[in-house]
């Protein structure tokens, strides 16, 4: 994900010269192609963000479009106020890219970990928030923030992540993108009358697929989405499926308070006789234990295993009520 | 407009203006009323009928709560009607408290401190990337130094070489509670610039001769620089500041006193907070003022000053600094010492 971004981005600041890369001091191996085919329009600004995002503010009111790039939370919640302040404030075009979005840097410890910073990005007015789920999203999301006048913040996962959409043509700032799987729906033997809608944001878009077609697997109906951008938020796919569906999951790598499942519930919670909605993140603790990101997504029940489980147990007690 | 004149000015609507809205931070306006004075008379170009003239030097008020100064200056400039001064901090007024952009002439909102030289160390260096003309000017505050903040900037501007970027430190020696060196101790404060690998030069920032000639002489490095006249590096040393360089930002550190002007303000930090209040706060502000009111200078509000003024009674609050370290020092790691400012002098602390 991050090299396709760093791929992207190296092509369109070839096309615009305005755009500027300032990192702090972080992307040794990652934004190397960068600083090599456009030395002029790269900056290292040394391990000092408050200073970056207040200087990409400075530079973006003089008329360039300035990205910053840095790991977990150094690029947002270390200068938050130069964010909200200096950047949102002015409307400045100033491009927050993040790699390492949730648990990526598993074993590196809490510190590492980005797990509130949708959540406190998408408290802050005139914030686009993307989170991008597969290297498509990704690419297609740096092209959107690169033409979209304003602050954004661009949460990444790592490099690897699986490609999950060919191509995506009709991509906007704003709205959810569906998944499906007619192999499995059209050759499936096994019926259900269950319907469930699953909304992820960000990486964890693999695991939620794994879910979701185990879940299908099983007969049921799943209107699957993943949303790269948290806000605006896609108002329109929340309320078509909540009207359709029987209960709505929102999964997401990032502590389940006032992220991407909470922007959800906004929407339904204004839905009269919306279905429920259950968030799976990771459930308001910080991250205590140590091993991979594999190993930390399963201990936290964010694994496509966990996931599923989570959902059948849920379906499973609304059936009992019923 | 002469530099006198609009310093006068902005120390008279400075009074006017706290005292109508009951809005803090006097001493602060007053002290930086002279750095502001020569900035907008005799150095920055601007055209107050094109704000954002692409051409024009960017000028960032980063001690924000000063903000009542720089709204007077492009008020008296011409940016928008002076009557509009008398808004400040009324329901649906421009002018809040802290500097704002959604007024014309203003670079860049601030209020929250140490963020001024990073905003205007980005504006230097995207001009310099498109080797464009414009300056940029920062006023900062020396208690605002002791966010941290502050230099990370500094070190980002001397290392990116920028040298259209020149930054003035309002040093009027107080902060929020008490004098900055019983706060979090600065001095030796042109020493830690120069540290920092920054040009320095130490005037007294309520002297406009002084101010003008230290706005000058930081031109003079720039235009060594460009010109290569002196080389890439060095340019002949000012007297007593050796190690000046060409292809460096340059900082002024202005000795100002707080509450410059009005005598029972100055050095007091009550007038951090409080505004000129009805009675004899304000008529002896207002005469106060008068008495070093520059020739030809007419004042808008109380031409003339105020006859028969209302004078401070026995028992009134005045004489007192207000600062905590006097009454307060039980379990210091060191006794507290004593700081005072005085005008243009070296002589910045006293220990007692």
């Amino acid at each position: 994900m991050r090299d396709t971004v760093v791929r992207t981005l190296i092509e369109l600041a070839k096309e615009n010269k305005n755009i500027e890369l300032l990192t702090g001091d972080l992307g040794f191996g990652v934004l190397k192609p960068y600083w090599e085919t456009l030395p002029d329009q790269f900056t290292n600004a040394g391990i000092a963000e408050q200073n970056m995002t207040t200087v990409a503010a400075g530079m973006a009111l003089t008329g360039k479009t300035v990205f910053t790039y840095s790991i977990g939370n150094f690029p947002t919640l270390r200068c938050l106020e130069q964010i909200r302040n200096d950047c949102a404030y002015h409307n400045a075009n100033v491009k927050i890219i993040c790699v390492g979005g949730g648990l990526v840097y598993g074993s590196l410890g809490m510190s590492h970990h980005a797990t509130e910073d949708l959540a406190v990005m998408r408290a802050l007015p005139g914030m686009t928030v993307m989170a991008p789920g597969d290297p498509t999203e990704a690419a297609e999301a740096v092209k959107a923030i690169a033409a979209h006048q304003g602050t954004c913040y661009l949460r990444l996962g790592r490099g690897g992540e699986r490609r999950i959409h060919e191509s995506l043509p009709d991509f906007q700032i704003g709205k959810a993108v569906r998944i499906e799987r007619k192999d499995i729906r059209d050759g499936n033997d096994q019926t259900s009358d269950r319907s469930i809608a699953v909304f992820s944001t960000g990486a964890i878009l693999d695991a939620a697929c794994d879910a979701c077609a185990a879940l299908e697997e099983s007969g049921i109906r799943v209107f699957q989405y993943s949303f790269p951008t948290v806000k605006p938020i896609d108002r329109e796919t929340i309320t078509a499926c909540a009207k359709e569906a029987e209960a709505v999951f929102t999964v997401e790598e990032h502590n389940i308070s006032g992220g991407f499942g909470s922007a959800v519930a906004e929407v339904i919670s204004e839905i009269p006789g919306s279905a429920p909605l259950y968030r799976i993140g990771l459930n308001d603790a910080y991250c205590t234990k140590v091993g991979s990101q594999q190993y930390l997504r399963n201990e936290y029940g964010l694994s496509a295993e966990k996931i599923e489980g989570y959902i059948r147990q849920k379906l499973e007690r609304t059936a009992d009520k019923n | 407009m002469r530099s006198e004149e609009l310093a006068w000015k902005i120390r008279r609507h400075g009074i006017e203006m706290t005292h109508l809205s009951g809005g803090s931070h006097i001493g602060a306006i007053l002290s930086v009323a002279d750095i502001l004075g020569v900035l907008y008379t005799d150095i920055l170009k601007y055209d107050p009928k094109d704000p954002e003239w692409e051409d024009r030097d960017r000028m960032i008020l980063s001690k924000g709560h000063a903000g009542a100064s720089i709204y007077a200056a492009l008020a008296e400039n011409g940016f928008f009607p002076v009557e509009e001064l008398k808004t400040h901090y009324q329901d649906g007024s421009r002018l809040s408290g802290h500097v704002s952009h959604h007024l014309p002439g203003v670079d860049f909102s601030t209020g929250s401190l140490g963020h001024g030289l990073s905003a205007a160390a980005g504006m230097a260096y995207a001009l310099k990337k498109d080797g464009k003309a414009p300056r940029v000017f920062v006023v900062m505050g020396d208690g605002e130094c002791d966010e941290g903040s502050v230099w990370e900037a500094a070190l980002f501007a001397n290392h990116f070489r920028l040298n259209n970027l020149v930054a003035v430190v309002d040093h009027n020696h107080m902060q929020s509670m008490d004098f900055c060196e019983n706060t979090l101790e600065l001095e030796d404060f042109g020493a830690k610039w120069r540290a920092f690998g920054w040009n320095v030069i130490e005037i007294n920032g309520n002297s406009h001769e002084e101010l003008k000639r230290a706005f000058a002489e930081a031109e003079e490095y720039r235009e060594a620089a460009e010109s290569g006249t002196a080389g890439a590096e060095s340019v002949p040393a000012a007297a007593g500041n050796a190690g000046v360089a060409a292809h460096k930002p340059t900082v002024i550190i202005a000795n100002t006193v707080k509450g410059y002007g009005v005598r029972f303000m100055e050095n007091d930090i009550l007038w951090h907070y409080r505004f000129p209040h009805d009675g004899w706060e304000y008529d002896c502000a207002v005469n106060e003022l008068h008495r070093i009111r520059p020739e030809g200078v007419e004042d808008p509000y109380t031409p003339g000053g105020i006859r028969d003024p209302q004078l401070p009674q026995e028992g009134d609050d005045i004489g007192n600094d207000h600062t905590y370290s006097y009454t307060w020092f039980p379990g210091y790691p060191e006794k507290m010492r004593r700081a005072e400012a005085r005008s243009g002098s070296d002589e910045k602390v006293r220990p007692v």
